[in-house]
């Protein structure tokens, strides 16, 4: 019996050995230090003290990469594996999926032992870009952020000691792990690394509005271009807050969106000493992929696009509850948008998809668990087609 | 002195038949040839006009004219193309996403193009590209900006009147480089001039009224603010520091000669704006701004105070940004001409005066904290929270002519082999693996296919066809140039690994 366990698992390793990738991931260039580095067509232009805020042809922000093929790798199969959760039935991409926009399409993401969270998933997409991370902004590191969802109770309820054992104790990972890290013993920080390594490399910026930006006006239709220009007036202001390329300027907002029905207030960043003034507060998410990520709003509260659009329009604090007195962002007033309007703009929203460049979901995973079922749907095609369809 | 009546009498008709039939037949625009000087001299004075943008060449002229749309022709403008509108009315939003245009207003017989919004339409024009020049335009009854630039460059933006139209008159955003001059805005609900989060920035000889702020310089840094006739606002000339912004500071602003009165128009600001906590009265409101320095302008008749300096702490509407330093420091005071402020000043002045038991009208009050700031001859005012300052060690900014850069900010040059690179790694690499298979066949196969032909492969990634049954089409290349078309088929046809 032993022998016979032996011999299996000599077999597994030979036969359904996994080897990590040597190159980097589409759109990274392979550098001195066997560095992964970002390579886009924004690293045509320049922004203002190099804050990555701008119009049409502004440079990006600083990003994270220079992360290894290997790590990178190995992040892609940490990320999917539900030997991760404390019951092996979660994985990271349970609640972002690649089929979803790295989000999870509900509204409140539930965790490995079924307990609702209290908060939508956000998308990953150019997650690498991000200063803050989680809606409340509470985390500065891709690093330090990914324990965190991983080690929380109603999340996916593991802790360090399992994880490490699980992982130690598996057939493939200690020699993945040796090669991304050159390690015989697998430690917290390198799961953390490998994770926001993987992260790092899920990147959108081939869109048609990218296709437009860079000076290829027939990328979007006459509706869009309209929806863009109200996007960016003043009179919508939606540009102030999402600021291109990544349709983010990266601050806290106190908006005063509604609560789903029955929940309590969520005071957002507003819960740090010191932060009492952004009580309400949110970290602007990013837009692209968007109309991928329904529903919308720290807490899944806008079924769609356009009533998450409505919401800037229907007066400055409609939805605040009367027991709070928030300090509403100045650009929250009422801009009186027409359906019409209202429509144009979720057009727009929509030339912000790119997924050309998701990456593969492993096919088998190292620790021998199968693929979450949520993440069995299948990916939509490749979507960075050109040009517009009128 | 009866001839000369008669003589009078007898040239007028023939001067506005003249004039009529002039204006009737010949509506010609302005030649656009170089500026020559009175004495020919070499010496540029102050009055030299400032430019910011190397015209080169001028490309083709299109002309507008009434029932035809600007956008038309901004759209049929190619890089360095000057488009010329003629008098009329324009209903429009003109977006310029494209570099080097020059859009022209054409004035005759005093009319000048009007862009006109009927209450209905959002903002009359915004840019994105750099290089763009806007002048001569009459812009009223838009709901959000009369002119707005996102991430322009070498922007001017000069002899335009702006009446009666929403938030902002004229608002470059994220910007370096820019001059705003000679426009006339009045009757707007938020600053009729504002400069937000840009560098290098010149704004003179602007008469800005009724509206709530006049000239606002927010989250930039190296502004001049000079020879402006600001009147009639709620507050005159303000330099802030907006916190939550991704541009965290203001910084090394001059405010000279300006003309600063009455500006006690009742505040009409949007609830919850900063501006909405002006007191109506403000001749000039310094918020956590810093190296600012007043200089030789005509404070008069503003009658909460001549000159306000504050931090975000002590002043309203203001959200927490642990990245904005809330102070204003090194504000420096000159000399200026102030008179009959704070007539009618707010009770958190009269409280502060107390404090220092003084009494009267306060021309300059300062509330909360303010590091290494100076005053010069203070006697000469009155003022609040001021007395500890010491005397500047300086009498005049004469040294600095503007802030503008000597040279435009020059587009970043990039060769054709690095767009090429950008587009392989940024684009094909997400289909096309060096070896092995991904979405299309690897690039090792294309360039055996390929090897010498980068043109030819250019021209497939236009217009590709469907090649092989285990693969699936690809798409059209078709939004990337000629230029960036080869490029990437060179650079595909090259890379290793």
């Amino acid at each position: 019996m032993m022998l016979y366990g032996l011999l299996l698992a000599a077999s597994l390793s030979t036969a359904d050995g996994f080897s990590l990738s040597q190159s980097c991931p589409p759109s990274f260039e392979l550098v001195a230090g066997n560095q992964c580095k970002l390579v886009s067509r924004y690293d045509m232009y320049d922004s203002l003290q190099n804050k990555g805020v701008g119009g049409t042809q502004t440079a990006l922000p600083e990003r994270r990469d220079g992360f290894s093929p290997q790590q990178i790798d190995l992040g892609r199969y940490l990320f999917f594996d539900p030997l991760l959760s404390g019951n092996h039935q979660q994985a990271c991409a349970s609640c972002h999926q690649p089929a979803r926009g790295f989000a999870d399409g509900k509204a409140l993401s539930s965790g490995a032992n079924g307990q609702l969270g209290n908060r939508s998933a956000p998308s990953l997409w150019n997650v690498g870009f991000l200063k803050k991370l989680f809606w409340d902004g509470r985390s500065d590191t891709l690093e330090q952020q990914a324990l965190i969802p991983m080690l929380a109770e109603h999340e996916m309820a593991n802790t360090p000691a399992k994880l490490l054992a699980d992982l130690q104790a598996n057939n493939h990972y200690p020699a993945l792990f040796r090669q991304a890290f050159n390690t015989d013993r697998i430690e917290l920080p390198q799961v953390a690394t490998a994770l926001a390594a993987f992260q790092s490399s899920l990147v959108s910026l081939n869109s048609r509005y990218d296709h437009y930006a860079h000076g290829y006006h027939q990328a979007l239709t006459e509706q869009e271009i309209k929806g863009m220009n109200v996007f960016r007036s003043f009179v919508a202001r939606c540009a102030e807050c999402h600021t291109p390329p990544l349709f983010t300027n990266q601050q806290i907002a106190v908006i005063g969106t509604p609560e789903p029905d029955g929940m309590p207030f969520d005071a957002g960043a507003g819960v740090k000493p010191g932060w009492e003034k952004l009580r309400g507060g949110f970290k602007v998410p990013t837009l692209r992929n968007i109309a991928l990520t329904a529903p919308y709003m720290h807490s899944g509260r806008f079924a769609t696009l356009g009533e998450a659009t409505e919401f800037y329009s229907k007066g400055r604090g409609h939805a605040v509850p009367a027991n709070e007195d928030l300090l509403l962002h100045w650009h929250i007033w009422e801009p009186k948008l027409t359906a019409e309007e209202v429509e144009q703009i979720t057009a727009f929203l929509g030339s912000l998809t790119d997924q050309s460049l998701t990456p593969q979901t492993p096919k088998r995973l190292p620790s021998g668990l199968a693929l979450p079922s949520e993440l069995h749907t299948e990916l939509p095609p490749n979507t960075a087609t050109s040009g517009a369809t009128e | 002195m009866k001839k000369t009546t008669i003589a009078l009498a007898l040239l007028l008709p023939v001067a506005f038949i003249a004039g009529q039939y002039f204006s009737g037949t010949a509506q010609q625009a302005p030649s656009l040839a170089a500026d020559v000087s009175f004495s020919g001299g070499a010496a540029a004075s102050n009055n030299a006009k400032k430019s910011v943008i190397d015209h080169g060449e001028v490309g083709q002229v299109h002309q507008v004219k009434p029932g035809q749309l600007i956008m038309d022709a901004v759209k049929a403008a190619q890089p360095g193309d000057v488009i010329q509108v003629f008098p009329g009315d324009y209903v429009e939003t003109v977006y310029i996403d494209k570099d080097n245009i020059r859009l022209s207003g054409v004035i005759i017989d005093g009319k000048r193009p009007r862009l006109y919004g009927e209450n209905r339409l959002n903002d009359a024009i915004l840019y994105s590209g750099n290089n763009i020049l806007i002048e001569n335009f009459l812009i009223t009854k838009y709901k959000g900006n009369g002119i707005m630039g996102q991430a322009g460059n070498n922007f001017e933006i000069r002899h335009n009147i702006i009446e009666d139209t929403g938030v902002y008159g004229i608002f470059p955003q994220l910007g370096i480089n820019g001059l705003v001059e000679h426009n006339v805005i009045s009757g707007i609900e938020d600053a009729a001039i504002y400069v937000g989060m840009s560098d290098h920035i010149h704004v003179a000889n602007n008469e800005v009224f009724d509206s709530v702020a006049g000239i606002e310089i927010e989250n930039s840094r190296h502004a001049v603010v000079e020879n402006n006739f600001v009147h009639n606002n709620t507050g005159g000339i303000l330099a802030f520091v907006t916190p939550g912004l991704p541009i965290k500071d203001t910084v090394d602003v001059i405010i000279r000669n300006n003309w600063i009165s009455n500006n006690n128009t009742a505040n009409f600001g949007a609830p919850g704006s900063m501006v909405a906590g002006i007191p109506a009265g403000t001749g000039i409101l310094i918020m956590a701004a810093d190296e600012v320095i007043i200089e030789d302008n005509i404070i008069i008749g503003n009658k909460t105070a001549g000159i306000i300096i504050t931090d975000h702490q002590n002043a309203p509407n203001t959200t927490l940004d642990p990245e904005s330093d809330p102070t204003p420091d090194k504000v420096m005071i000159l000399n200026n001409l102030m008179y009959n402020n704070g007539y009618d000043t707010i009770a958190e002045a009269k409280v502060l005066m107390a404090t220092e038991l003084k009494q009267g009208q306060p021309d300059i009050i300062r509330v909360g904290n303010s590091n290494n700031s100076c005053i010069n001859n203070p006697q000469q005012y009155i003022t609040v929270g001021v007395s500890k300052w010491p005397a500047c060690s300086f009498t005049n900014t004469d040294s600095v002519l503007n802030y503008l850069l000597d040279e435009p900010a020059a587009p970043r040059t990039v060769a054709a082999e690095e767009k090429g690179k950008y587009v392989y790694l940024g684009v094909c690499t997400g289909c096309h693996a060096y070896t092995g298979r991904l979405i299309g066949p690897p690039v090792q196969v294309i360039q055996s296919l390929y090897m010498d032909e980068p043109q030819a492969l250019a021209d497939y990634i236009l217009n590709p066809l469907k090649k092989r049954d285990d693969y699936p089409a690809m798409p059209k290349q078709d939004y990337l140039d000629a230029e960036t078309r080869l490029a990437v088929a060179e650079y595909m046809l090259n890379v290793g690994n």
